[in-house]
């Protein structure tokens, strides 16, 4: 057992530490604008799809560098042009564009890509296993994603609490007309934060295309998870973005490890039902087979005893 | 009252008479020319796209190549495959069936997910209850829950593949004479084809090789699992030396790149881990590792015809496959029935493939079974490999080499379809 909770414990630490990179940019951008990216999780994609084109010709660590910096720029026009003008007329109308972008960003992917898988692979560099324990590998690269996800969270984080840009953008969030007065340009900040938002989802997508697959699907099985994720920790908190993600990062990496379920809880209970029982489905549940569900009960959980989320400061 | 003009009177009566002969003989003449219209309900968007749009491909391309440009059929229509995109959602399905109806079309080909053939196949027996003379056919080239030609049988639905008891019969016999396997890893999709593959393979090992000791038996849910490697530490835990799994697309890639990511290095089989991306993705690390159950060996291919098949296939779609030939063979199965009826009515067509026997491209004679509707043919595994490929698939140089062939008399499995046949 202690090499399944070795394991499961790194495993949910790399999703849970690539979940944040998506959810930081995502709560950031609510903070400020107070819109729901829902086409966050699409530029997530499109970073795997660019860094796949470019590592065809110039190789994987050009892709790395540039197709973060072409989603980022991306990002920055949809929230100029598009955003900014659809600002006018409040959230809701801003919620659907995002959500119609999605759409757009997974057909267009599938346009100019196709349906298929992508051979995106990972780096000849990082091809060897980093260690080996209990005889089962972790991959270098799965190392270098976990070492990218902690710098990408300290380099954040001094930026935003320890820099001026950080002063201004937190200023921005709470006091939009002031630091307006005080002669900044907010809606420059607004995009360069889009752009910054976007990059960061791209670079998640460059690390995890190789070993999650590159597929037109990428961004719908990671989106609805992102918002689970913004939304427990508390819309627009970093902090909270951080805890929510390790958390279901973690629970869902145990919930599969732990050979427990139902049969089990009624063991203990003493209780037994027939096969032909018309629940039997529910008896012989386990927890591997709800483990991806979870967090949309923790959401709902939260939802109902902590509306604010763990770390929100959202104002009843 | 005499009428004035006699003559422009009794023209005048007979003017209607005229116009009705004269549209007819114009809709007997664009009957005869106007296609054949055949319906391909399956996901052409969203996240299972691909397997969709291969299937499209290949059956158009089979419908041009075997008879639009031979002239067409029944003397001279073309066949017109129109798409419907399912997304492979059972609801979305409903929505695209009252599409064909109100397009009239008459025949609908679905294969991906038995979910979906399930819902289309309900949705089709309704109708043709409702709407007699209305009838529309539901040929099913993948969907492989047992059920659909079982206890949910229907005499407006035909199989075309085998389903996943046969194929799994074919598998467990095939890794029942590897002694080398004593644990069995089984891992599949929490629905109703997962279910049936886990079930079935337990039951099936249990009788051929009770030494094999099921170290595992999961599901996940489907398309929801962004990452497999909590999965795998399972299955690395258990000291698995073979898994079996029933997944696709994106599950089946992500499932194989995560035990190849962990270094096990233990034999994966498979149903759906080839083509669309798969074969390259997993490229040399599935080498010798991914094996499936199929149907029409990819190599060797026995007939010339089929490899010149597979030649203009390539030549006018380079960087597609002929992912399931079984469509061409569907296909060819269908014109045989129209030709045979001299005509479209779904329920002569129906008669008609109740009992064919076919010969396919392959050179394989095949049987349609009246009594159930599910077709017998050949069956093999294959493995992954890149020796002895002539036909590659996503141009990876890594293809499928039968190594395990049963004959289709050995593959045919009890009838437990009480079919309600329609009167007429």
């Amino acid at each position: 057992m202690p090499e399944v909770l070795v394991f499961a414990t790194l495993n949910g630490l790399v999703t849970g530490l690539l979940l944040f990179m998506l959810a930081s940019g995502l709560t950031v951008i609510f903070s400020m604008m107070g819109v729901l990216n829902f086409a966050h999780a699409s530029f997530y994609m499109l970073g795997a799809y660019f860094a796949y084109s470019i590592s065809l010709y110039f190789g994987y660590w050009i892709g790395l560098i540039v197709a973060p910096l072409i989603v980022g720029v991306l990002g920055a026009l949809v929230e100029r042009y598009g955003l900014r003008r659809v600002h006018q007329h409040g959230h809701v109308a801003e919620l659907v564009f995002t959500f119609g972008l999605a759409f757009l960003i997974e057909e267009t992917v599938q346009f100019f890509w196709g349906a298929d898988t992508k051979n995106y692979q990972t780096p000849e560099l990082l091809n060897f296993p980093l260690f080996t324990l209990f005889g089962q590998e972790f991959s270098a690269y799965r190392g270098f994603m976990l070492a990218i996800s902690i710098g990408i969270f300290i380099g954040l984080y001094q930026v935003l609490t320890r820099s001026r840009v950080g002063l201004i953008i937190q200023a921005a969030i709470t006091h939009p007309h002031m630091v307006a007065n005080l002669g900044h340009n907010v809606p420059l900040i607004f995009t360069a934060v889009f752009g910054v938002g976007t990059a960061l989802a791209g670079l998640a997508g460059v690390i995890a295309g190789p070993v999650l697959t590159t597929f037109p699907g990428m961004a719908l099985v990671l989106g609805s998870i992102v918002f689970v994720i913004v939304v427990i920790g508390g819309l627009g908190s970093l902090p909270g973005a951080l805890i929510a993600s390790l958390l279901i990062g973690l629970l869902q990496s145990y919930a599969i490890a732990a050979n427990v379920g139902m049969p089990e809880l009624l063991e203990l209970l003493g209780l037994e039902f027939p096969p032909s029982h018309p629940l039997d489905d529910l008896w012989t549940l386990d927890l591997a087979q709800i483990a991806p569900t979870l967090p949309f009960l923790l959401l709902v959980l939260v939802l109902i005893f902590r509306p604010a989320g763990l770390m929100g400061k959202r104002e009843q | 009252m005499v009428h004035p003009f006699p003559l422009a009177r009794a023209c005048s009566r007979l003017l209607p008479v005229f116009l009705i002969v004269l549209v007819a003989s114009f809709a007997i003449q664009a009957r005869a020319s106007e296609p054949v219209r055949i319906g391909f309900m399956d996901p052409l968007s969203g996240s299972f796209a691909s397997i969709g749009s291969s299937g499209l491909t290949v059956l158009e391309f089979a419908a041009d190549y075997l008879f639009n440009s031979r002239g067409g059929i029944l003397g001279g229509r073309m066949i017109e495959i129109v798409p419907l995109d399912n997304m492979q959602s059972p609801t979305e399905t409903q929505i695209q069936f009252r599409r064909a109806v109100s397009e009239g079309l008459r025949i609908i080909f679905q294969g991906n997910s038995s979910a979906v053939a399930n819902a289309l196949n309900t949705a089709v027996t309704r109708h043709n209850r409702r709407n007699p003379g209305q009838e529309i056919l539901q040929l099913n080239y993948s969907a492989v829950d047992p059920i659909l030609t079982e206890e949910n049988c229907s005499f407006w639905h035909f199989r075309f593949d085998a389903h996943a008891v046969m194929k799994l019969n074919v598998l467990t016999d095939f890794i029942a004479q590897n002694e080398d396997i004593q644990r069995m890893y089984i891992i599949g999709q929490d629905y109703s084809f997962g279910h049936v593959v886990a079930e079935t393979s337990e039951r099936l090992l249990r009788e051929k090789r009770p030494d094999i000791e099921i170290v595992g038996n999961e599901f996940h849910p489907i398309g929801q699992v962004k990452d497999f490697t909590p999965y795998v530490t399972k299955i690395v835990a258990s000291n698995a030396d073979a898994v079996i799994t029933g997944n696709f697309g994106a599950d089946m890639v992500s499932l194989a790149r995560s035990i190849m990511d962990s270094g096990l290095d233990i034999p994966i089989y498979t149903f759906y881990a080839a083509y669309d991306g798969i074969t390259a993705t997993l490229g040399a690390d599935g080498k010798n590792r991914i094996r499936l159950v199929h149907n029409d060996s990819a190599n060797p291919i026995p007939t010339e015809e089929r490899k010149q098949f597979y030649r203009d296939f390539k030549a006018a779609h380079p960087d597609r496959d002929v992912t399931q030939p079984r469509l061409a063979m569907a296909l060819a199965m269908l014109v045989q029935a129209m030709e045979q009826t001299g005509g479209t009515d779904p329920y002569e067509l129906a008669l008609a493939l109740e009992d064919m026997r076919f010969t396919t491209l392959s050179g394989e004679e095949v049987w349609m079974r009246g009594s159930d509707h599910q077709i017998f043919q050949d069956l093999h595994v294959s493995v992954q490999t890149d020796e002895g490929i002539e036909f590659d698939a996503d141009n990876s140089g890594f293809g499928l080499l039968t190594e395990y062939k049963v004959p289709a008399e050995e593959t045919i499995v009890e009838n437990r379809c009480e079919m309600r046949r329609p009167r007429r």
